[in-house]
């Protein structure tokens, strides 16, 4: 099945998120944040907790902002402490974020020559970067080795609060059939100003995401991938205010995929619009070094918004997180861009219009990894009527071929999902996917049908707004309530008082590093 | 919470002295079932799921469908007759007499009874980051075809959003002298949904602001027994929309006005 789409058309959505990015890449590259430094810190190798369980990266940090000296970025301080003091990186650390605090601290006795600065950051950063490389060339070997499930990828949630418990859930779900497993994070993990250290027992509504807890769910999965022979991956969330340390922390750790949108803390978090733009570059340069396959949050608008009034809203923000990741140094075949099936189901021939969005996306994004988000909204307590919608929701993934597909589960809007209601999720699209698979092969497209004039009106629409997001600026634009209906302004939300100008003397190898394999798109 | 408040005079018919679940026929207690047990399928796993379904004082159980989920759990589809019957006659539900306006009644209600626009806020309370609730008794758009308060003439609604923090809905409703508080619920996992309430009732009480809002919850978890339980003065489930809500507060606070 294909659409007869405007390609020129395309081509201008493409430019215009090009320039709707620019200017915001150009503040980015003279700003940091604490998240940045952080995770800077975390990529050398940086950290464990003090006696009050306070990471050393966030104590470190603290100390500078205290201090006033963060501008000159954390590495610029650390490379002095390990130099003059003759320290390891953690010992470094830890020492600077404890006499750092002094009054009479001698900030300057740190500063030491250019040369010898770069020097140890050549050494320190080739070697922790070697072992991300590492770590990901092992990976994708074990991964090759198994192999990787057919599409559509099978992604399944749990979320129980404590990662003993998510463990033997996750092995359970990959022997079903699930092929993604994903550990909802605990709600309120993305407005903590740092990551929580070791394994956690407890959580609302998710388990924390912390490295302990991935290590505990990746090597499970290790197991489970060569007890099934097939590839079971993981994911968590690279959003909030941590998003680029959590993204160091995937990296070491060996996770496969992250939520990682340039947009959505703003929108659904109200994260500072400066914080998370500066936060998501930095993250991303690690998820595309990595291999990490990025998730977009664009299903989430539909939550809100109309899917049929705001469908072009989703394709508009996919340019526009396409080009941030473009930026950051994803390739196309790690960018999960996400959109929902979330039209009401009362309306006539909404299918069509489902089918027409998820076909539109399929062909704009074909190199895509696509993540398709089951139906939420229109979902009731009526657990067979949902179980029917899910259906539906699966007859469109098998269709329009999408990539990811976040199985539905028949008792959304009840509760946390029951065992039994993963096993029937997989039930229902294992026979849709073996019963309809060759169903398009079989059917043209009528060209002004139906579902050509709804995604060529969508594109259009996606066109329009991209143009007047070009015109007024993206800060301007998300202030008027460009996506979700959600209106944001540019010193509102929270996390601003981290986000800072670098200085003169700002020092960060791993940006730098990251940045030349971002735009060379080779290793270090 | 029920808002078809005119439903007092219940009518009585004979056979409502003893309702029984109805399958085919009438009063053949037939239900159905679907759960799991850590157990290996099989037939032994059979025999244990029709003790649970004679345990729980059920008749006639019938296993239609038993599938193994993994090693050791197995997924259940059953029937069986309950024996049971309610006096459904005799039930009492405090329905609280409101009726439900649409947004035009409203406005007009609130202009020609207070004779100025009232301040509605609301917010997702603790860490619960989902706004579908809120959003859709608050946003202008509504939901499923009825309008949100903002849309409402004599409505000053604010939307503070997800995971607001008690003090701070507290210190806004203070500031902005706020009519009613609505608060969305939708995790409920370790009861959260209770304690965050709990909290919010003991703060508005300790600033002595409980009197002059009305306190109303919302969730999909939240009925109106809980709410008002925990100190609200309503709490409203699924299938609500705004004008449930924006009857309801002006109802409350007309009467409350007349009752001083």
């Amino acid at each position: 099945m294909q659409i007869p789409l405007d390609i020129a058309l395309i081509g201008e959505c493409r430019q215009l998120a090009r320039s709707v990015v620019a200017p915001v890449l150009a503040y980015i590259e003279t700003h940091s944040t604490v998240s940045v430094e952080r995770a800077a810190l975390r990529v050398l190798g940086v950290d464990g907790v003090d006696k009050e369980g306070v990471p050393w990266p966030n104590r470190m940090v603290d100390a500078l902002v205290a201090a006033n000296r963060v501008s000159c970025g954390s590495l610029y301080w650390l490379s002095g402490a390990c130099l003059s003091q003759g320290m390891s990186v953690q010992a470094g650390a830890e020492w600077l974020a404890i006499a750092g605090c002094r009054p009479d601290f001698d900030w300057d006795a740190l500063v030491v020559e250019p040369a010898r600065r770069e020097a140890w950051a050549i050494e320190q950063v080739q070697q922790a970067l070697q072992t991300l490389k590492g770590a990901r060339d092992a990976r994708q070997a074990f991964r090759e080795r198994l192999g990787d499930a057919p599409t559509p990828w099978r992604y399944l949630i749990v979320a129980t609060g404590n990662i003993f418990e998510d463990v033997p859930q996750a092995v359970a779900a990959a022997r079903q059939g699930a092929d993604i497993i994903a550990v909802i994070r605990a709600t309120a993990q993305s407005l903590l100003d740092y990551v929580p250290y070791g394994t956690t027992a407890e959580g609302s509504g998710g388990t924390f995401a912390t490295a302990a807890n991935f290590r505990l769910l990746r090597s499970a999965l290790d197991q489970v991938s060569e007890e099934l022979g097939r590839y079971v991956q993981a994911t968590n969330y690279a959003s909030g205010l941590c998003m680029p340390e959590i993204s160091v922390l995937a990296a070491q750790e060996g996770l496969d995929m992250l939520l990682n949108d340039a947009l959505y803390g703003i929108l659904f978090r109200d994260i500072n619009l400066y914080r998370t733009l500066t936060d998501q570059y930095f993250s991303r340069m690690v998820n595309g070094f990595a291999g990490i396959t990025i998730n977009t949050g664009e299903d989430n608008y539909l939550t809100t918004a109309d899917a049929i009034e705001a469908g072009h809203t989703v394709l508009s923000s996919q340019f526009i997180n396409e080009r941030f990741a473009e930026a950051a140094g994803i390739a196309r075949a790690q960018m999960g861009l996400g959109h929902a099936f979330e039209i009401d189901p009362r309306r006539p021939d909404g299918f069509l219009d489902e089918l027409a969005m998820a076909q539109l996306v399929r062909q704009i994004f074909p190199e895509h990894p696509l993540k398709y988000m089951p139906p939420t909204k229109h979902i009731t307590g009526n657990i067979f009527k949902s179980y029917a919608h899910q259906t539906m929701y699966n007859l469109a993934t098998v269709m329009t071929r999408q990539h990811i597909c976040l199985l539905g589960i028949l008792t959304e809007a009840i509760h946390t999902p029951f065992v039994a209601d993963r096993y029937l999720a997989l039930q229902n699209l294992n026979y849709v996917q073996n019963f309809s698979g060759g169903l398009m092969a079989e059917f043209s497209l009528q060209p002004d049908g139906h579902i050509a004039r709804r995604a060529n009106q969508v594109l259009q629409e996606a066109h329009a707004q991209l143009a007047h997001i070009h015109a007024v600026g993206l800060v301007a634009a998300l202030g008027e309530g460009c996506f979700a209906d959600v209106k944001r302004t540019p010193d509102g939300g929270k996390g601003l008082t981290g986000v800072f100008e670098k200085g003169e003397a700002y020092f960060n190898p791993v940006w730098t590093a990251l940045e030349a394999h971002a735009i060379s798109g080779t290793g270090v | 919470m029920e808002t078809n408040g005119n439903t007092q005079d219940t009518p009585t018919q004979p056979e409502w002295r003893a309702v029984k679940a109805y399958g085919d026929t009438l009063n053949d207690g037939a239900m159905q079932f679907s759960f799991c047990l850590p157990v290996p399928a099989g037939r032994q796993a059979e025999e244990a799921a029709k003790l649970l379904l004679a345990k729980m004082g059920m008749t006639d159980p019938l296993i239609t469908s038993i599938e193994p989920m993994g090693p050791e759990l197995t997924f259940f589809v059953a029937y069986a007759r309950c024996p049971h019957s309610v006096d459904y006659a005799a039930i009492e539900i405090p329905l609280s007499s409101f009726p439900v306006m649409d947004m035009h009644g409203v406005d007009a209600f609130i202009e020609t009874n207070f004779g100025h626009s009232i301040t509605v806020l609301g917010a997702c309370i603790g860490t619960d980051a989902h706004t579908v609730g809120i959003d859709a008794i608050m946003n202008m758009k509504g939901y499923d075809g009825h309008y949100g308060l903002e849309r409402y003439r004599m409505v000053n609604a604010v939307n503070l959003g997800a995971q607001v923090p008690i003090e701070h809905l507290v210190a806004r409703a203070r500031e902005l002298q706020a009519d009613a508080l609505l608060v969305s619920q939708i995790v409920t996992q370790k009861n959260a949904h209770v304690t965050n309430m709990t909290q919010l009732v003991e703060l508005l009480e300790a600033e002595g602001l409980r009197e002059q809002v009305v306190l109303i919850a919302g969730g999909p978890r939240i009925s109106h027994q809980l709410a008002t339980e925990l100190g609200f003065d309503a709490g409203f489930g699924p299938g609500t929309y705004a004008e449930d809500v924006a009857s309801f507060v002006v109802f409350e606070m007309q009467r409350r006005a007349s009752s001083v």
